[in-house]
């Protein structure tokens, strides 16, 4: 059975549509990742999953109980840690973990044993007795997760669970998730716009973009799809240069996006001597920059979305401003 | 699924008493204000001094203190039900909201750690009233001022929680306080018996709740009364009931 059955799950906020009939499932002990932009749906799908929100349309399981017929099996099952910060930063790390082993019904020594544990499996030993106020993003980070895990869920979900940190934490973080997936073998759910993290964490991603999954699979499937080698390339006039790689009979695939034209291709390094013998004076362009590289998972989400995860946010960001 | 309820409950109560013990500010600064009303108040209107409607043996202060108190439970009591605000704000709602618990246990739990709250700056207050020579008539009258402060405490409580179900965020804090609480406090006849308000603005008076909680303080505090202490406990009953349901009600519909 798997951990997860999404089915043609529908969400509308004021005729708004935030998630677009998407229907995926999550199996056991798997790092599953939704890859996507802000606003795509991404936070309103995990909402929904762990019952703080309730669907417009379709259904959707969580270890086997409905989310709106069992709630309280279905939030006894997850742990979740969200994109803000959730902890009452008036009190110390060890007491935010007891508050939330009562909440969950711990008996005395369970609790004191498993805060232990995870106290340990996030190294935040020594600093339990701290007020959460005096902690650094990242170890509010961390005491999050490891509360999300105290009372031995099935499931952990995590809502961009490195958004705000310095790259150095966030390396911390992505160890501390693969420990604990092995460790514990739970099942993590996470959401993020990184693509690097999804890449290193996820063993299965699902791009997500409008509210709509665009493709699911693992990152290197995600990856073969394009296959080969990508070629970028900055030229003017770039349409010109369109125009004329177009017509190679080698480039597989071609896509554009801001100054750059992407072109997939099998054994890139032989490939850049063929591109020099195209005469510029000829076509009318200027190549400026070239840069061979093994696809990655942002040249799959431009491929499936027709852009880059970076120019979805930038065109968003510029919606809000004229919503405002 | 029960015991989690009650310990639901439980920990609710817990974490208030740790963050209320903790903010030695939030204390200080929620007695200073009643603490200078009783002061310059009490000592401005010298003793003999003696308003329409109050009893002529009777110092101001007596008829003061047990307002006073009632106004340091309208206060306290209403901002630990609009502090489910600053659990939203904070994020830590949302911790509440995915638990495994019955919403009402959460509501009953904010609601006792709230009342114990309450109850120890309404004590506080009315211990610095003892020095300032104010004078409780019996035991019996003191028990039963505790239950006013009680009831007075559960239903603001309750009208908090449903206020701060219905606010999208904080900014709208400040005029819930100037347009709905202090118009409560003023109304309630804390500093002056109500009688002396013209008929009109007494209508106000009237359906204020806490214009029977001072009432009934006084009645147990200096045996002063303008109701009957019965009709001052059943007002105040109905009005915590209505409000404890309507909070519940309304903090259970809430989305994060």
């Amino acid at each position: 059975m798997p951990d997860i059955e999404i089915k043609n799950l529908i969400k509308d906020f004021n005729g708004l549509r935030a998630v677009n009939n998407i229907s995926f499932e999550v199996k056991e002990g798997e790092i599953f990742g939704l890859l996507g932009p802000n606003g795509a749906g991404k936070t309103t799908t995990i909402k929904i999953l762990a019952t703080l929100l309730k669907p417009t349309k379709g259904e959707a399981k969580v270890c086997g109980f409905d989310i709106l017929k069992q709630k309280d099996e279905v939030r006894n099952s997850i742990g979740i840690v969200f994109q803000e910060p959730a902890l009452d930063n008036r009190l110390t790390g060890r007491e935010n973990l007891d508050f939330h082993a009562r909440l969950y019904g711990l008996s005395k020594e369970i609790r004191q044993r498993r805060m232990k544990e995870v106290l340990n499996l996030v190294g935040l030993e020594d600093k339990a007795d701290v007020l959460v106020i005096n902690y650094s993003g990242g170890m509010q980070r961390r005491l999050e997760i490891a509360r999300g895990l105290m009372h031995y869920p099935k499931v952990l979900f995590l809502d961009e669970p490195t958004l705000g940190l310095d790259p150095q934490t966030r390396h911390h973080i992505w160890d501390y998730i693969l420990k604990l997936n092995q460790k514990e073998r739970i099942t993590i759910i996470l959401t993020t716009h990184y693509m690097e993290e999804a890449d290193y964490l996820c063993q299965r991603v699902g791009i997500i973009d409008f509210g709509k999954i665009a493709a699911l699979d693992t990152p290197q499937n995600l990856k073969n799809i394009l296959g080969g080698d990508v070629i970028s390339i900055e030229a003017v006039p770039q349409k010109a240069a369109f125009e004329i790689f177009k017509k190679l009979p080698w480039v597989k695939r071609i896509k554009q996006y801001s100054n750059f034209i992407n072109l997939n291709v099998e054994r890139g390094e032989n490939k850049i001597p063929l591109l020099m013998k195209i005469d510029p004076k000829e076509e009318a362009f200027k190549v400026k920059t070239v840069n061979l590289r093994k696809p990655t998972l942002e040249d799959v989400f431009l491929h499936f979305t027709g852009k880059t995860i970076r120019e979805t946010e930038a065109s968003q960001s510029e919606k809000n401003k004229i919503r405002r | 699924m029960k015991s989690n309820n009650l310990q639901a409950i439980y920990i609710m109560w817990l974490r208030e008493m740790k963050r209320f013990l903790r903010s030695k500010s939030r204390v200080v600064g929620s007695l200073m204000v009643p603490f200078f009303f009783l002061l310059f108040m009490g000592l401005g209107f010298k003793s003999g001094f003696n308003l329409p409607g109050m009893p002529q043996e009777a110092n101001y202060i007596d008829f003061l203190v047990p307002g006073i108190i009632g106004m340091t439970i309208l206060f306290t009591s209403t901002f630990a039900g609009i502090s489910v605000l600053w659990d939203r704000e904070f994020g830590f709602l949302k911790e509440i909201m995915v638990a495994p618990v019955r919403r009402s246990a959460v509501v009953l739990g904010r609601i006792a750690g709230g009342i114990t709250t309450s109850l120890i700056q309404g004590i506080l207050i009315l211990i610095i009233s003892l020095f300032m020579g104010f004078q409780i008539i019996s035991f019996f009258g003191l028990v039963l001022a505790f239950l006013f402060m009680f009831l007075i405490s559960v239903g603001f409580i309750g009208f908090g929680i449903a206020i701060a179900s219905k606010m999208k965020d904080i900014h709208g804090f400040s005029l819930i306080m100037q347009f709905i609480i202090f118009p409560i406090f003023i109304l309630s006849g804390a500093f002056f018996p109500v009688t002396n308000l013209p008929s009109w603005l007494r209508l106000f008076s009237y359906i204020d709740p806490l214009t029977y909680g001072a009432d009934g303080l006084r009645a147990s505090l200096i045996s002063f009364s303008q109701f009957p202490i019965f009709l001052d406990l059943i007002s105040l009953f109905i009005f915590g009931f209505l409000m404890v349901i309507l909070g519940t009600y309304l903090f259970a519909k809430m989305e994060v």
